[in-house]
């Protein structure tokens, strides 16, 4: 881990919903640091704001305060089109439930992202493609997510996510849909995408085993962050 | 991938739904369609008339009628070029069900002011010079199955007895404005007839046709008929042929305000149908918004999906609805021919179409299309599955 910087930068971080006259903090004083080419595990139980902290992050939610660095941009200062524009080239979404557009093709779902950038089709045809070799899916590119299994849904998924060449990746539960076959495909896909693309995971989990393929273990608990991380290096 | 695939593919996802939807706006351009046309036969005659033309009547009541001789005094004053008269005849053909049109005229002087009556030259030598000739339009001959050298029989109601013409002509109009379903015969074949049998009634005229030599100075020249006869036994009022035509047709506005407020309540039902489609499709896909913004769509993206989808949906039914439109309004033509003569589907008509299947197409994705930019991503995200 040492020599490595960090990616993102985390600084006491609050965030509360409002339930009506009621106030619900959610995370509590957050401070943070992960670095490049890192695998994160957040794990805790429900309501204890892994989702919040990872949509924070992702640039999808807002702060009540505090400050998230990814890179070198401050996103907590970005205007939503800003951020709009900063997900679309530095964030790549993994979900638990796929969250594939039915009516598209796995090449259709995939080049999604790339249609918001000055690529020519040729251009975006080869990032798909490769995208789809990556995750071992270029026999389904013309499948639609119905045609697929859930892990082949995943991996298209992940394909999409990775497509614009993302500073970071999002997991939330990413095998949480999945069977335990599928589940293991997936974990070592991810795994692969840090060793071998370099690439930097935050993972929200909670099942001990998809975590144990992390770097790094951390636990949220009622907003407040485990203060010793587990580490697996 | 262009978003209009993704517009087309979302458009037809439920294709029932999708269709009935279709249907609808097709059925409801196809009824808007339909009134603003007979709301333009209304108006027909109005179209069909010529600025050059002007119409002398009894200033109390078209119903009184003006002396023959007024022709002459009429023909001396400045700025006119040629004078016509005419009396509504009001005959009946078998059946009072068989109503058409059908009037006595100064056949030469009308058929010269009247130029869009196109006649064949032979037919028209024919009708001049037989006093008991008459022609007829088109569709009246169609409708009823006359030829040159038949006899036909009117009942008169107006001025009693049978009344036996012999059809030597069949006009057509220049244009489409041209009501080709009247019967036109000779005056002087009515007015000699009258002098045996009501003398009282005879040398009197309906109404006069006057050509101007100007049409810039036909409101001055109505101007000096009328005060040619003032303080006459029977005062004239004369105006423009247009004028003369509206009169007409202000007797019955009601109905036509009543024909053209319902046209845009189609239009008002068919869009909240459409609105409700909409909101309905949004409502179900606003995960897949989510998606979209997370994946960084912005609002204007997912604008154009939403708008896309909806005018995608009512164009095609526009499309079909016009489609129907043409031979749905020859029926009605043929069915109704008697009181609409005219009956076409005006370029106007298919304009104000596109106009309105456009404006419910963007009325409709108003809401959804706010709700759908407005919903957090992670709200929208949560309702995935």
């Amino acid at each position: 881990m040492e020599g490595k910087a960090p990616i993102v930068e985390i600084e006491h971080l609050f965030k509360s919903y409002h339930r009506g006259d009621q106030i619900l903090p959610v995370l509590n004083d957050i401070t943070l640091n992960i670095d490049e080419t890192e695998f994160l595990a957040l794990m805790g139980p429900s309501g204890s704001g892994k989702t919040t902290l990872l949509n924070l992050i992702a640039g999808i939610d807002r702060a009540d305060s505090g400050t998230i660095r990814v890179g070198s941009v401050d996103i907590t200062s970005l205007s939503e089109t800003e951020l709009a524009q900063w997900r679309a080239t530095n964030v790549g979404f993994i979900f638990q439930f796929y969250n594939l557009i039915p009516v598209l093709s796995a090449f259709e779902n995939v080049e999604l992202p790339l249609l918001l950038t000055d690529l020519s089709k040729r251009d975006r045809r080869e990032h798909v493609e490769m995208a789809l070799r990556i995750v071992n899916l270029s026999d389904r590119m013309d499948h639609y997510p119905g045609q697929l299994s859930g892990g082949q849904q995943q991996r298209v998924a992940i394909a999409r996510a990775i497509v614009t060449d993302p500073t970071i990746l999002v997991a939330d539960e990413p095998t949480g849909d999945l069977d335990r076959v599928s589940a293991i495909e997936i974990l070592g896909l991810m795994e692969r995408l840090v060793h071998e693309l370099g690439k930097t995971i935050i993972m929200v989990t909670h099942d001990p085993r998809a975590a144990k393929k992390a770097h790094i273990i951390m636990h949220l608990d009622k907003g407040v962050l485990n203060a010793h991380p587990q580490n697996y290096y | 991938m262009h978003i209009l695939k993704i517009i087309t593919k979302n458009a037809f996802r439920h294709k029932l739904r999708t269709f009935l939807t279709i249907l609808g706006v097709a059925i409801a351009i196809l009824a808007f369609g339909l009134l603003r046309t007979v709301i333009s036969a209304w108006y027909a005659g109005v179209e069909a008339s010529s600025a050059s033309r002007l119409v002398t009547r009894n200033s109390i009541s078209l119903i009184f009628p003006l002396p023959l001789s007024y022709r002459d005094k009429i023909r001396q004053i400045d700025g006119v070029k040629l004078v016509s008269f005419g009396n509504w005849f009001g005959g009946i053909y078998i059946d009072e069900k068989n109503f058409f049109a059908n009037y006595a005229v100064e056949p030469k002087s009308y058929l010269e002011l009247y130029p869009e009556i196109v006649i064949p030259q032979d037919q028209k030598k024919a009708f001049l010079q037989d006093r008991k000739a008459a022609v007829a339009g088109r569709i009246l001959i169609e409708k009823y199955g006359w030829k040159i050298g038949d006899i036909i029989t009117l009942k008169g109601t107006i001025f009693p007895g049978n009344w036996d013409f012999v059809i030597h002509g069949i006009y057509t109009g220049r244009d489409k404005t041209v009501d080709e379903s009247a019967f036109v015969f000779h005056w002087d074949y009515l007015n000699e007839t009258l002098k045996k049998t009501a003398p009282m009634r005879a040398d009197q005229v309906g109404w006069y046709m006057i050509g101007v030599t100007n049409p810039n100075l036909a409101a001055d020249v109505a101007v000096k008929i009328d005060n040619a006869f003032k303080n006459s036994l029977a005062e004239t009022l004369t105006e423009t042929e247009k004028a003369f035509q509206l009169s007409f047709i202000s007797m019955t506005e009601a109905i036509v305000i009543a024909i053209k407020i319902v046209s845009f309540l189609v239009i008002f039902i068919i869009m909240a149908v459409v609105a409700n489609t909409m909101a309905m499709t949004a409502r179900e896909r606003i995960g897949e918004y989510a998606i979209f913004k997370t994946l960084g769509f912005g609002g204007w993206h997912i604008a154009r999906l939403i708008f896309g989808e909806s005018l995608l949906i009512t164009i095609i039914g526009c499309a079909f609805g016009i489609a129907l439109t043409f031979p749905a309004a020859d029926i009605f033509s043929s069915a109704l021919s008697t009181y609409f003569p005219i009956f076409n589907v005006a370029t106007k008509t298919l304009y104000m179409d596109i106009a309105a299947s456009i404006l419910v197409g963007l009325v409709a994705a108003v809401f959804p299309t706010w709700r759908a930019i407005k919903i957090r991503i992670a709200d929208g995200l949560r309702r995935v599955g």
